[in-house]
């Protein structure tokens, strides 16, 4: 299980790897989100919050379609599977190594990003404890949706279209802590709420990516 | 530990390939697989390392025992050898990985990254991934594809050394190993396997 969690970091880490796709891309769409909207400190400070979010989970989206499919492709998912290890702790460990190479360095940069869109002081802490507990949602959400999407053909669209609405909820709930974190007002509920997704999928969505990863194997 | 295999019919994309299979694996023994190219060997082998479902038939003895190489080895390019090898080592619980590099003679190349290794020498390591499983009955899906002679010489002494530990393999190939092995000849919709008629008869 370790050494399938470190053998995943080190190929994130390595030459082509695609670390740091995703923040590179979250990097982006923030710089340029002043450039389009216009610099009124106003318009930004109220919008940081939505932007910053929606752009951790774009970020989020674009390196799922490698999630599984690069297993795929040379073998080794099939080796995987005639391992020791249960698929459902395969599919855990490759959402946790997601989260450690995409999700954390997102949650890490946001507050960087917060400073070119004027997130007010509030909204900084808020920004940070939201991301930190949707993105492991994310991973786990993206994970089974490249469970279900993978031997496909330029599967990476299809999983798109399959992933958008499951982060729904999880966006809607984590902009509003950061939304409500940045303009003073109470947290509590949305935060409850996003802990609670986070929760659920985590909990029950590993069973569901390996019994669909069990079907597309066959 | 026998693998047994009785009236087993089995499907690609749907379309049933074989049926009405039935054999035994022993300890020490070696099953070579022969047959048309898409009659299933490689459906039936991964039939029987559990990575899909028979229409029909049981297989017995084949939990947690098979280690199963496919066409593709499963290596990343970006690993080194040394890496690559000990990966597989730790997911099956294996410390020494030693013995496998010996065995396949990839002492030389063990700090280079697969990505810059032959066809041949990306086989051998693929290969070298069946000895650090530990596991005694081998299933090998064309293990020959790509390697010379002498690479074919260290893999047939790599399987006789594992059936004399009381291994047992069965290899889809259709080069002689010169392996002290039965032959499952598999036809359209009918597996006849000559050697052990009178083990299909106790079962009939």
């Amino acid at each position: 299980m370790i050494a399938l969690l470190l053998r995943d970091l080190k190929l994130a880490l390595r030459a082509g790897g695609g670390f740091g796709l995703g923040l590179a891309f979250f990097l982006i769409v923030t710089v340029l989100v002043p450039f389009s909207v216009g610099p009124q400190s106003s318009l930004l400070s109220t919008i940081a919050p939505g932007v910053l979010w929606l752009g951790a989970l774009l970020a989020c989206l674009l390196s799922l379609d490698r999630l599984l499919a690069l297993d795929w492709e040379d073998g080794s998912l099939d080796l995987l599977a005639t391992a020791p290890l249960p698929l459902e702790t395969v599919v855990t460990v490759k959402a946790l190594a997601h989260w450690l190479t995409t999700g954390l360095p997102l949650v890490l940069a946001a507050p960087f990003l917060g400073v070119l869109l004027n997130l007010p002081v509030p909204g900084f802490l808020w920004l940070v404890v939201s991301l930190l507990l949707g993105t492991p949602a994310m991973s786990v959400i993206g994970t089974f949706g490249a469970a279900l999407t993978v031997g496909l053909k330029r599967g990476g669209l299809l999983l798109s279209l399959l992933v958008l609405p499951l982060y729904v909820p999880t966006l809607i709930f984590g902009a509003e802590v950061a939304r409500r974190g940045a303009t003073g007002m109470e947290t509590q509920t949305p935060l409850l709420m996003l802990a609670g997704i986070t929760a659920a999928t985590v909990a029950l969505l590993p069973f569901a990516s390996a019994a669909v990863l069990r079907i597309n194997l066959r | 530990m026998t693998l047994t295999v009785t009236d087993l019919a089995i499907a690609r994309g749907g379309v049933p390939v074989l049926e009405g299979l039935s054999f035994a694996l022993q300890p020490g023994k070696a099953l070579i697989l022969r047959g048309p190219n898409g009659i299933g060997k490689t459906t039936l082998l991964r039939t029987l390392a559990g990575l899909q479902r028979p229409l029909a038939g049981r297989i017995e003895g084949a939990e947690d025992q098979i280690a199963y190489a496919s066409h593709s080895d499963g290596l990343k390019p970006t690993l080194t050898v040394i890496e690559n090898l000990s990966f597989w080592a730790s997911v099956f619980g294996t410390r020494d990985i030693q013995p496998a590099l010996d065995a396949f003679a990839l002492n030389e190349l063990s700090d280079r990254h697969a990505g810059n290794l032959s066809a041949g020498q990306k086989r051998r390591l693929g290969l070298a991934r069946m000895l650090v499983t530990e596991r005694p009955i081998w299933m090998l899906d064309e293990p020959t594809v790509s390697l010379d002679k002498n690479a074919v010489q260290m893999f047939a002494d790599a399987v006789r050394a594992h059936l004399g530990q009381g291994g047992s393999a069965l290899i889809a190939t259709h080069i002689d190993l010169g392996l002290n092995g039965e032959v499952l000849d598999v036809g359209p919709n009918k597996a006849k396997p000559k050697p052990i008629d009178d083990f299909d008869g106790g079962f009939l």
